[in-house]
């Protein structure tokens, strides 16, 4: 099978650290791969580089055979994203955002009128499309950035921590929207949690990354025979260890933090 | 873009402190100003205070970009098909229309309090001139906010330019009046040459001819502007 998404020898250092340390693997197209590690292991780094969003120190990336570093527009019309942190226009409306959306990726208005209608259906805020977003909850926040993610029929879709914060009841509706789309529309969908139950659930393969080295890679049950345990909590702990990380200065968690407060504070937004 | 009509209140804020400077200095040292035998002082500082109120807008444009590429819709344009120089375009644009409706708006308000354009025809220039203005130091933030992290930082390098720039700058004063080291100073920023063509077209005053101010502006328009573009392409987000 061919691999849509080709990570090889990637590294990137933040000057004296290593973020990503030289990690090789594959995704199958229609896989539903899950990207696990503590903090601070080199999970969003690593998401940002296939994105677009950080230049790799070394190594190449591959989406759907486009290299992301020399041929970049064509690799960013391969995928979609949903961020940890919304990245939606809040003054505007849910349709708005859509429309903005086509915009930038050269999305036909007569595709954009089926194709919103069908998606703002599926997450259940299409009777909510003339509503400015900043009356939108998390859950629905969430929700619209899966549909926009969605509009311009990407191959890949890379979910950030898709269901952080949010409620059981909006990640169950989540999760089984994102497994029709994965078994309707044989989307290959990479994401990371925290939620190992999520991963165990609904991933066909699992890659482990701690330290910026992928420590282990299967499926579910591979990694359990791997490390003898009954479950992927047991054997994720077996394999990361059981110390509680501390974030090292200067990671992209606390600056953003310190940004978050600093705007809060001037009220500046 | 179009969000920038979301918050009145920061708008109205943001003309405030320019508005202190127009009435204080402007009714403040009227008296003095007018015994020099060079007519009324508020006619020749609203010029001036219509470049503040711009730079000061313009100048802090990039602390949205910097919210903006962590939690923003910045965000979802970088991984866009789309170039980056139409990005930074875009978002220059939205600020730069702040910038210049903020200056309008105090334009306005000094209409009310008693100042009168000399001629409506040279609004055209006016406008052009609050344009170029604003978009050179939207560009100027934008490029300074793109590839930095720290907000307190960022701050602080525009703290330290925007009140040289603006204090040695023909907008308080004219510059037939100072110290020739002052005067030097002042001709090598280029607030002073805005101020100018503002002032050319507002009250038909002026210290260099016009198209001396346009040559600075121009250049100085497509100096930032290239810096912005330059470092929209290195954004690590």
């Amino acid at each position: 099978m061919q691999p849509i998404i080709s990570v090889r020898n990637l590294t990137k250092k933040f000057g004296e650290l290593t973020a990503v340390n030289d990690i090789s693997f594959d995704v199958i197209k229609g896989e539903l791969f899950a990207f696990l590690g503590p903090n601070g292991a080199g999970k969003s780094t690593t998401i940002k580089m296939l994105t677009t969003l950080l230049k790799p120190t070394a190594g190449e990336l591959f989406l759907a055979q486009h290299n992301v570093s020399k041929e970049q527009d064509a690799a960013r019309k391969t995928f979609g994203i949903v961020f940890q942190d919304p990245s939606l226009d809040d003054e505007l409306t849910a349709y708005e955002n859509l429309e903005l959306h086509a915009a930038l990726y050269h999305v036909p208005s007569s595709v954009l009128k089926k194709r919103s209608q069908e998606l703002l259906t599926l997450v259940e805020l299409w009777e909510r499309r003339n509503s400015k977003v900043k009356t939108f909850s998390g859950g629905m926040k969430r929700r619209l950035e899966i549909a926009r993610g969605l509009l311009h029929h990407p191959q890949i879709l890379f979910l950030d921590e898709p269901t952080l914060g949010l409620d059981a009841q909006t990640r169950n509706l989540l999760w089984s929207y994102i497994e029709r789309l994965n078994s309707d529309e044989g989307m290959t969908i990479f994401f990371t949690t925290h939620y190992l139950g999520e991963a165990e659930a609904v991933a066909d393969r699992i890659a482990i990354i701690d330290h910026g080295k992928i420590v282990a890679m299967g499926a579910t049950e591979e990694l359990r025979a791997q490390t003898n345990t009954n479950n992927l909590e047991e054997a994720y702990l077996e394999l990361t260890g059981k110390g509680v990380r501390d974030e090292t200065l200067g990671s992209a968690d606390g600056r953003k933090e310190m940004i978050r407060t600093f705007v809060r504070s001037r009220n500046l937004k | 873009m179009k969000r920038f009509s979301r918050s009145g209140i920061r708008i109205v804020m943001s003309v405030v402190q320019p508005l202190v400077y127009l009435l204080a200095l402007g009714f403040g040292l009227n008296k003095v100003f007018e015994q020099s035998g060079r007519g009324h002082y508020i006619d020749f500082i609203v010029p001036g205070i219509v470049a503040q109120t711009i730079l000061f807008n313009a100048i802090f444009w990039g602390v949205g970009i910097m919210w903006d590429k962590q939690f923003g819709f910045l965000k979802e344009t970088l991984v866009a098909p789309v170039s980056r120089t139409n990005i930074m375009l875009g978002n220059a644009l939205g600020g730069a229309t702040i910038a210049v409706i903020q200056g309008v708006m105090l334009l306005i308000i000094s209409i009310i309090f008693g100042f009168r354009p000399y001629s409506l025809v040279l609004l055209v220039i006016t406008f052009v001139v609050m344009s170029m203005l604003a978009l050179s130091m939207v560009s100027f933030s934008a490029g300074i906010a793109a590839i930095m992290n720290d907000m307190q930082g960022f701050m602080a390098v525009n703290n330290l330019l925007v009140i040289p720039l603006f204090f040695l700058s023909s907008a308080l004063y004219p510059l037939d009046s100072v110290p020739t080291a002052m005067k030097i100073i002042a001709s090598l920023n280029p607030l002073t040459y805005a101020v100018d063509a503002l002032r050319m077209s507002l009250i038909h005053q002026s210290h260099f001819p016009l198209w001396q101010d346009f040559t600075v502006l121009g250049a100085t328009l497509v100096l930032l502007f290239s810096f912005g573009v330059y470092r929209f392409k290195r954004i690590q987000a």
